[in-house]
């Protein structure tokens, strides 16, 4: 795989390529913002991304507010607290992560690491981001809608999700959330194609398919994954809001509410369980390859080492990806489903582990005999192994049918996805904006406050969720306003909750360092010049930096080895570039 | 060597918090210690897995941290050793899988000799129905729930006449006989949760569910409703009083008022 010999090069065409079909601005306006280049689009997804995310934590603390300190804040009564629940949980998965993974990094990465001029679609592109923030709008207004937002919690269970017991089921809520769904999945999908559809078809000459760089793989499978998973979704969406808002019964049995009798009957509630989970179980996985791969090639070049069974990591990634479309009911289990398909979806479940612990085991054996330079993208990338790890292990309970019965609807259940769909990704972005901040802004992020963020945010996170797993395992179940008095819930309980509450707030206060260094660096970085890391992959080599629109100038370049040769023996320098000849290599390569 | 060290102390003061922290499950009062040790098995196996990787990241920022003149190595494959991780993985998890499958299967097989009782929810109370003196529950429907019928009972099936109806939360059992509980809801969807007895289901409008258990101790435990079903939910409690079998008995006997034929005249 190291040493492919590059053959089918020579017939190729030159790589000269005339740059017609790329469309050029005219204006500040077509430039900056109606932008039709996936870097200018990959900012904005990202800006809009994580704007949204700054309201999710001040929602996270609210909640955490009131968990900690109940009843000392009167204003988040039980209405509130559940609005802020739902808009927190829904806003982190779909309009954060999944936005700023596909949306920011997938924008920005896969043309530049692939080595193409921009998005095989840019016009569709653009329209993805406009669309995205269309949804966006719409979900926000919700917030000043009558009634305020659905509080129906992130997974809007019909039939609560639409009836008065619950914040927005019978006001505007709901259809706002609903609606913003559909209108999020429409821009997704327009992004999605292009992704996936760029990998396949503008990959620069030589760029095989198992010489890309693990990000790229991890995104393009993500979107792969999104496409199919998304739709789900879109129609639970469309049957509920019909259930909602002309009266069909999807999702309706007979009903009694409050001793009046509905006029509903015939629909199941599982029903929308099962196309929610279609979707959300992939979901977890869409958040969570990007990140695999983009902590992949972290690791690698930090520890300059090149990522340790680089095929096996990409055959991972895939099986993780097929798997995940079949164990959704795991989220099921008690959820009066026919019991036997435990057995099914505890098996699928369980075996998902191994590809997923071999790509732990790779990346630990990638620092193995490494140079492990411990810059801030690395430690980023550390914790992410600590916290994914520790996730990971806990979903092991979780998916093993008869273990998750007591922990089910519980604080456990809670403290795990939070570690390995949460705090585990959101480490990778992390990182992943240290490390390519320099190519987007040609500046270093300053160094000193970037390690107070990633200390504080890195060992509070752990202290926030590692003791909410216990909280969990003791009964205390999730999504309540008030625990209130509990015979078998100890005072000292009391207390760990107002310790996480307290730390909480601090590791949200130092997300604030991290966004006055985005901005501070942006003047007064060091200058980071176009390959600061000394990588290996195509963005590092672009003719300018910050690349400009075409990336790459007159010639595309001609990849002639995968993404991972670091220190190799012989070689002047501890990395080749992709995009270096062999000729240019020192002799005397020993490959394996 | 911060890092390795901050590192170590993940590993060690996890393990710690795990041993010695107050906050542990309740003691259990029902047969489900299968489940209990289900979950013991999993935390021994997950928590060397966790202690092993995090020890081992450890070892390799500390040894092979950059230092002048160092190379790393260049390694782009072991199939051998991938091989055999793969395959002690797979050891590991079929060993939490197959005790787990076989205590799910006993978690679904209700014994022929339990009690069937019924449990249902409604925003935002616990409301339970035992079997009179037939030992069988009638059949039920949403729609014919009316002030004075407030489970909806059919009023034609006979088996329904003398069962027992508890509204507003306190459920009786005699200990060493197990139940099945029938869950039924007639609005949205609640969860019968009671952590001593660590099962727990989900009530689903338009369907029946069930869960079955032993209680093994007397005292009071109190029910939980675990499925986020609105504004009420965190007020959503019960109780479960687990009784030596004479004073259940004692008990029932008393309740022949409260018979479905008694409360709702019309029936007759």
């Amino acid at each position: 795989m190291v040493d492919v010999p590059l053959g089918p090069i020579g017939t190729a065409p030159s790589p000269a390529t005339e740059d017609v079909e790329l469309y050029h601005p005219h204006s500040w306006v077509t430039k900056y913002v109606f932008s039709q280049d996936a870097k200018i689009i990959a900012i904005q997804y990202s800006f809009v991304a994580l704007t949204v995310g700054l309201i999710a934590l001040v929602l996270s603390w609210l909640m955490r507010l009131q968990l900690g300190f109940p009843g000392v804040f009167t204003f988040i009564d039980a209405n509130a607290y559940y609005q802020f629940i739902t808009m927190h949980g829904m806003m982190m998965v779909v309009y954060v992560l999944t936005a700023l993974f596909l949306g920011g990094f997938g924008n920005y990465l896969i043309p530049l690491m692939v080595g193409a001029r921009d998005m095989v679609f840019p016009y569709l592109n653009m329209l993805s981001f406009w669309v995205y923030l269309l949804a966006v709008l719409i979900l926000v207004a919700s917030f000043f809608a009558p009634g305020g937002p659905t509080g129906a919690g992130w997974t809007l269970y019909p039939p609560q999700a639409i009836m008065s017991g619950t914040p927005g089921g019978q006001d505007w809520g709901i259809v706002l959330m609903l609606v913003s769904l559909m209108v999020f999945i429409i821009g997704f999908t327009m992004g999605g194609l292009n992704y996936v559809v760029t990998v396949l078809q503008a990959r620069a000459r030589g760029m095989t398919l198992m010489r890309m760089p693990l990000t790229v793989w991890g995104i393009f499978t993500a979107s792969f994954m999104a496409l199919l998973a998304f739709p789900a979704l879109f129609v639970g969406a469309v049957m509920m809001l019909f259930d909602r808002a002309l009266g069909t019964s999807f999702f309706m049995p007979a009903i009694v509410e409050m001793g009046q009798t509905l006029d509903r009957s015939g629909g199941s509630p599982l029903l929308f369980q099962h196309l929610f989970w279609f979707f959300g179980h992939p979901e977890v996985y869409i958040v969570a390859l990007p990140a695999f791969g983009i902590v992949s090639d972290l690791i690698s070049t930090h520890a300059r080492r090149n990522i340790f069974g680089y095929r096996m990591m990409v055959w991972a990634l895939l099986a993780i990806g097929a798997l995940s479309f079949v164990v959704w009911a795991h989220h099921m289990y008690v959820s009066g489903m026919n019991p036997y398909f435990g057995f099914f979806f505890a098996t699928t479940t369980l075996i998902i582990a191994i590809p997923t612990a071999i790509k732990v085991y790779n990346w630990i054996l990638t620092l193995w005999r490494g140079d492990i330079h411990l810059n801030v993208p690395m430690l980023f990338a550390l914790a992410f192994i600590v916290t994914f790890l520790n996730g990971g292990l806990t979903g092991l309970f979780l998916g093993n049918v008869v273990v998750d019965v007591p922990l089910s609807d519980t604080m456990f259940v809670v403290a795990h996805f939070h570690m390995v769909m949460g705090v585990a990704p959101i480490l990778v972005i992390f990182g992943a904006i240290y490390h390519w901040y320099p190519k987007v802004t040609g500046r270093m992020l300053n160094d000193t406050l970037g390690k107070l963020h990633f200390w504080v945010t890195f060992l509070g996170a752990y202290a926030i969720f590692f003791p909410m797993h216990y909280l969990g395992l003791m009964g205390v179940p999730r999504r309540y306003h008030e625990i209130g008095e509990m015979a078998f819930v100890p005072p000292s309980a009391h207390t760990l909750n107002a310790f996480i509450t307290i730390v909480a707030l601090i590791v949200g206060a130092v997300q604030l360092v991290f966004v006055f260094n985005l901005f501070w660096s942006l003047r007064h970085g060091r200058p980071s010049g176009g390959n600061p890391w000394r990588a290996t992959t195509l963005e590092w080599q672009t003719p300018e930096t910050p690349p400009p629109h075409g990336n790459w100038g007159k010639e595309l370049p001609v990849v002639y080895r995968w993404a991972y040769d670091y220190s190799v023996p012989g070689a002047a320098e501890d990395f080749l570039p992709q995009n270096q000849p062999n000729a240019q290599a020192t002799a005397g390569l020993a490959h394996g | 060597m911060a890092v390795a060290l901050i590192l170590v102390l993940i590993a060690l003061g996890s393990v710690a918090f795990h041993l010695w922290s107050p906050w542990w499950w309740t003691p259990i009062a029902s047969n489900w210690s299968y489940i209990d040790t289900t979950i013991v098995i999993t935390f021994w196996i997950t928590g060397a897995v966790f202690v092993a990787v995090v020890l081992f990241m450890a070892y390799c920022v500390y040894r092979f941290r950059h230092r002048q003149g160092q190379q790393a190595h260049y390694e782009p494959e072991s199939k051998r050793l991938e091989l055999w991780l793969t395959v002690i993985t797979g050891v590991g998890v079929a060993a939490m899988l197959t005790p787990g499958l076989f205590v799910w299967h006993q978690f679904i097989s209700v014994p022929e000799d339990a009690t069937d009782i019924e449990i249902l929810g409604q925003q935002w109370q616990w409301s339970f129905r035992l079997p009179g003196p037939d030992g069988k529950l009638g059949t039920t429907d949403a729609r014919l729930i009316s002030p004075d019928n407030p489970l909806g009972l059919s009023r034609e099936d006979q088996s329904g006449q003398d069962d027992v109806i508890v509204e507003g939360g306190e459920l009786r059992l005699p200990i060493g006989k197990p139940v099945k509980a029938l869950l039924r809801s007639v609005d949205v969807i609640h969860n019968f949760y009671v952590p001593e007895i660590r099962a727990k289901m989900d009530l689903v409008p338009g369907q029946v569910s069930y869960i079955w258990f032993t209680p093994t101790r007397t005292g009071t435990f109190e029910i939980l409703c675990a499925e986020l079903c609105g504004l009420g939910h965190s007020q959503m409690r019960g109780t479960v009083v687990v009784q030596e079998q004479k004073d259940y008995q004692t008990w029932l006997q008393g309740q022949a008022s409260r018979s479905f034929a008694r409360l709702s005249p019309d029936a007759q």
